[in-house]
């Protein structure tokens, strides 16, 4: 069993805490990937998971066991560094087999475990070259190859794929996602980068300034974030974000965003009314604004004036950057639009799918999607 | 035409003969100057060498630059004469007793010290690194007398190992200083690694550590070697003079002062002590470059 237990871990370097309070489960054979933007403190908890710090405060848990003072080699866990840390003087047979020979297994075995990560990774006709005759992606593969020829408890992966081209990492996330699903262990995995997490995890926690901000499955972080900072950090394009004050006008309601107005249908009236009278910060993601023309069926939008600023044609879909009074959006539509730039347009957003946060504290008062609008406040 | 000073040096690129030719001229002055700095250096030694193979008489009267056209007349007596009569052969034995086994010991205290400074921590880590370097410029003409004294009260004057604690002590703090910053560099993810795949630090230091820090050992080597072959002070000083335990330099330092104007015996016996160092120079040279250049620019 490899349960993994973050125990209100606290990390400081002198005066700065680089992790408050930080506590977090992570299950057994689970992927879960800890994002955040650089300097969050992820790679910290990862470091002290492995051992490389030392914790503050706090205890930190592999199965039933309290692993604060057990030394790095005895946590029986293992590493990928970004940097992949390949030994440069050692054949690539000698680096994977490494740790292996450390631990005094006998040299048969040690061989059949190199061909068999060998094997897994495709790199068999690699095993007499030196890490410096290498390509980054095969690098990249034997940083890895050397990690599960241990049979770690527990997978550490610290951002494996950022030295790689931008094509490899697509193919090398798919690879990972695999080889987890096959080797069946806990895999831990820290990037700064939200696709990675979306696409890898089976649970991703959110991470700023040394605290965990949110814990979930990426598609309940995509669609109930629960502040601003992790509905601004998940989803690509980010999603947009404006200041309105609810108001009441002519029966119906309006956001009031100061230099423009967003409408809501009557039908939906319900929905907001409690926020009446006051301003808050308004989330949409730029596939829930729509051109009028291709607004889908079963959307219950709420139009609002825009200045077509900029377009942008992906193939499958158009980027429109426009401007609502003096505050920017961002519409992910339909190619088929023929909106230009210059155009001055009514859009739909789709209010459902409207995340609303207190201004001060940033939290959710009512998520979108609406599945889940009776949890609000 | 405008394309040529793009081209770095080592990309063949056919070149019309202007091109060549103004490449020339343009790099003359650049050589010019070293084979001027080359030859300046060069002819002493150059001169040395040829009287070396020069009798006794013809050293007296004649230019060493004479004897390089015919007749040649060189001969192998002083280098005979010197090996047998004048006790340079056990001289060289000795300078190679103390020389080799006080460089592998500063190198070996040196690197375990350096490992320590970078890899290992405990309370006052910094403090003690900067003692060391202090101990820099500390002139070790000052410790020759309370070394001497000590050495005096334990009975070892005279002998190697007074010479090889005095020569390692007085190598280490920049050995130290040398070695810590070339494994200070080393990538920490490489060592962190190690860690967690079960090595301790001895096995850090041994497998990871030593292996990646080969240039920066030999150019250390070959540095102290040098010193420690080229020292007359302190083998002097420790050993007192004894001619069954005095190294090279003390023996021609002797010959100096008690047959000045055998010239012949003192150019061969010079170069009989040049011989080893220039083995060794030329035998590790690929590191030297390397070390000197491994401390400015990492890798």
């Amino acid at each position: 069993m490899a349960r993994v237990l973050f125990d209100h871990v606290w990390k400081r370097f002198g005066e700065v805490a680089a992790l408050k309070d930080f506590h977090l489960e992570v299950e057994d054979k689970e992927f879960l990937v800890l994002v955040g933007p650089s300097g969050c403190g992820k790679s910290t908890a990862l470091r002290l998971l492995a051992g490389l710090e030392r914790i503050t405060e706090g205890s930190i848990y592999i199965g039933d066991q309290v692993i604060n003072d057990v030394p790095p080699k005895d946590r029986d866990i293992a590493m990928v560094f970004q940097s992949y840390a390949l030994y440069p003087h050692m054949t690539i047979r000698d680096n994977i087999g490494f740790g292996l020979k450390l631990r005094k297994i006998p040299k048969d075995e040690i061989q059949r475990r190199i061909a068999e990560a060998a094997q897994i990774l495709g790199v068999e006709n690699l095993l007499d070259r030196k890490p410096g005759q290498l390509s980054g992606g095969q690098r990249q593969r034997i940083a890895v190859a050397r990690a599960i020829v241990r049979e770690p408890r527990v997978f550490l992966l610290d951002e494996p794929l950022s030295n790689l081209d931008a094509k490899l990492r697509v193919n090398t996330r798919a690879e990972i996602s695999k080889l987890h699903k096959r080797l069946g262990t806990t895999f831990i995995y820290v990037t700064h980068d939200q696709t990675e997490a979306m696409t890898m995890a089976t649970r991703i926690a959110v991470m700023d300034a040394g605290v965990i901000q949110q814990v979930g499955t990426p598609q309940d972080l995509y669609d109930h974030p629960a502040n601003v900072f992790v509905a601004g950090f998940i989803g690509s394009p980010a999603m947009n974000f404006f200041t309105a004050r609810v108001a009441e006008e002519d029966g119906a309601l309006v956001l009031d965003g100061g230099s423009f107005k967003v409408k809501t249908p009557l039908d939906r009236v319900e929905e907001f009314k409690e926020f009446v009278g006051r301003e808050l910060l308004f989330g949409i993601r730029p596939e829930n604004i729509h051109d009028a023309e291709f607004v889908p069926r079963g959307v219950s939008t709420a139009p609002v004036e825009v200045q077509v600023d900029v377009t942008e044609l992906m193939g499958n879909e158009v980027f429109l950057h426009m401007l609502a009074g003096e505050t920017k959006l961002l519409a992910r539509v339909d190619p088929r639009t023929e909106l230009s730039a210059g155009d001055t347009v009514e859009v739909m957003m789709d209010l459902e799918r409207m995340h609303v946060f207190d201004p001060e504290s940033k939290e959710v008062l009512r998520s979108g999607a609406g599945v889940s609008a009776e949890d609000d406040e | 035409m405008a394309d040529r000073t793009v081209l770095s040096r080592s990309e063949e690129v056919p070149m019309t003969p202007v091109q060549r030719l103004m490449r020339q001229l343009s790099r003359g002055p650049l050589h010019a100057a070293i084979i001027l700095v080359c030859i300046m250096w060069m002819t002493p030694t150059a001169g040395l060498f040829v009287s070396s193979f020069r009798t006794r008489s013809e050293i007296a009267t004649t230019g060493w630059w004479t004897a390089l056209v015919p007749p040649w007349q060189f001969t192998l007596e002083n280098y005979e004469h010197v090996l047998t009569a004048r006790g340079m052969g056990q001289s060289f034995i000795n300078s190679v007793m103390i020389s080799v086994p006080a460089t592998l010991l500063t190198i070996l205290i040196a690197a375990l010290a350096a490992y320590a400074f970078s890899w290992m921590e405990f309370r006052g880590r910094e403090l003690f690194f900067l003692l060391v370097v202090a101990l820099l410029v500390v002139p070790i003409q000052l410790t020759l007398i309370p070394v001497l004294r000590m050495y005096a009260n334990l009975g070892i004057t005279g002998t190697f190992p007074a010479v090889w604690l005095a020569h390692t002590a007085y190598g280490l703090p920049f050995a130290v200083f040398l070695l810590r910053n070339f494994f200070a560099a080393l990538p920490k993810d490489l060592l962190e690694s190690a860690f967690l795949e079960g090595a301790s630090h001895f096995t850090a230091f041994t497998r990871i550590v030593l292996p990646l820090s080969v240039p920066a050992l030999a150019a250390l080597g070959i540095f102290q070697f040098l010193w420690l072959w080229n020292d007359l002070l302190v083998a002097l000083v420790y050993l007192g003079g004894f001619r069954d335990v005095a190294p090279m330099t003390v023996t021609i330092s002797s010959l100096v002062s008690s047959f000045g104007s055998e010239w012949h015996l003192l150019t061969s016996a010079a170069f009989v002590s040049m011989m080893l160092p220039l083995i060794v120079f030329f035998a590790l040279q690929k590191y030297f470059v390397e070390g000197i250049l491994a401390g400015a620019v990492k890798g």
